[in-house]
């Protein structure tokens, strides 16, 4: 079982109080009744799926409750880091040192 | 004018009992409870409304201190989320009504019910379904947490060292008390 740091609680959890909620930041469109077809595809139903370093959504259903984000590995499926819902990504620089540190 | 008519509450728990030499699994008396969501600009005038400081740190809850809301608790659930229990019979929603600043409140008395698991091996019993970890160094006296017990999600609250309150859907009660009773058979416990 996997441990998961919630950046709500403050600790690390187990993995099945968690639900995995998609690719992360995915901006909607502000007017979206005026973008193309392709636009709105795109945007709704195309995910980068990388193999490496991935930025997903995820939630702490069955405890605080609160959306957040993560940086997981899919080669590894190691959780690099995570991050409150509405902070920006973090640099490459960050993921780096973050590395390092778990000596990944 | 449609008529209101009011639920009375069930009590599916009613007249269980189980338990061994090390451990007692009983339902909790009926109780007063009231969830709370709040931004911070609620959080004092709602503290001071309900007599009792809701906690801002992960993980903790706080007790009333004052002689008429003694064993009022509240619990941290989330960043702008608790739940309060009183067992005296208080009427929580009038307590709050009309403190200051943004908040919903929702009269959750009959959705739970509690199960109280106490005696040395209460940790032991509800380890076998819950994920995490109820040593004393991690989950302190009067630590508490939303998570998981078997199939069915609770709320957890160390009251004491050997005292659990198990505070579960009133729907989900049969099966978090059988879950718990099947429990003592552990080789653990």
């Amino acid at each position: 079982m996997l441990l998961i740091y919630c950046p709500y609680c403050k600790e690390e959890r187990p993995e099945i109080e968690f639900r995995h909620a998609g690719e992360a930041h995915i901006a909607r469109p502000t007017d979206i009744k005026a973008i193309s077809d392709e636009d709105f595809e795109g945007f709704f139903f195309i995910r980068s799926n990388p193999k490496g370093i991935a930025f997903e959504r995820w939630r702490h259903v069955h405890g605080c409750g609160r959306f957040f984000n993560a940086v997981r590995d899919t080669v590894s499926d190691k959780i690099i880091m995570t991050y409150e819902a509405g902070k920006p990504r973090p640099s490459d620089e960050e993921i780096q040192a973050r590395l390092k540190e778990l000596a990944l | 004018m449609a008529d209101i008519q009011a639920a009375s509450p069930q009590y599916p728990l009613d007249g269980m009992v189980a338990g061994s030499a090390l451990v007692q699994i009983t339902p909790a008396a009926p109780a007063s409870r009231l969830a709370l969501r709040a931004r911070p600009d609620a959080i004092a005038p709602l503290s001071k409304a309900l007599a009792v400081k809701l906690p801002q740190e992960p993980k903790t809850s706080a007790q009333g201190t004052a002689a008429k809301t003694k064993g009022r608790r509240a619990l941290w659930l989330g960043p702008d989320e608790w739940l309060v229990i009183d067992e005296s019979g208080a009427d929580l929603m009038a307590a709050c009504q009309g403190a200051g600043g943004t908040f919903s409140a929702v009269d959750v008395s009959n959705r739970n019910t509690a199960i109280i698991v106490s005696g040395p091996a209460a940790e032991a019993v509800i380890s076998a379904g819950c994920p995490q970890d109820l040593s004393l160094k991690a989950f302190a006296v009067g630590a508490c947490a939303r998570t998981l017990l078997g199939k069915t999600e609770v709320v957890l609250l160390r009251e004491e060292a050997d005292v659990f309150r198990v505070e579960c859907w009133r729907s989900f009660s049969a099966y978090a008390f059988a879950f718990l009773a099947e429990a003592l058979r552990d080789p653990m416990v």
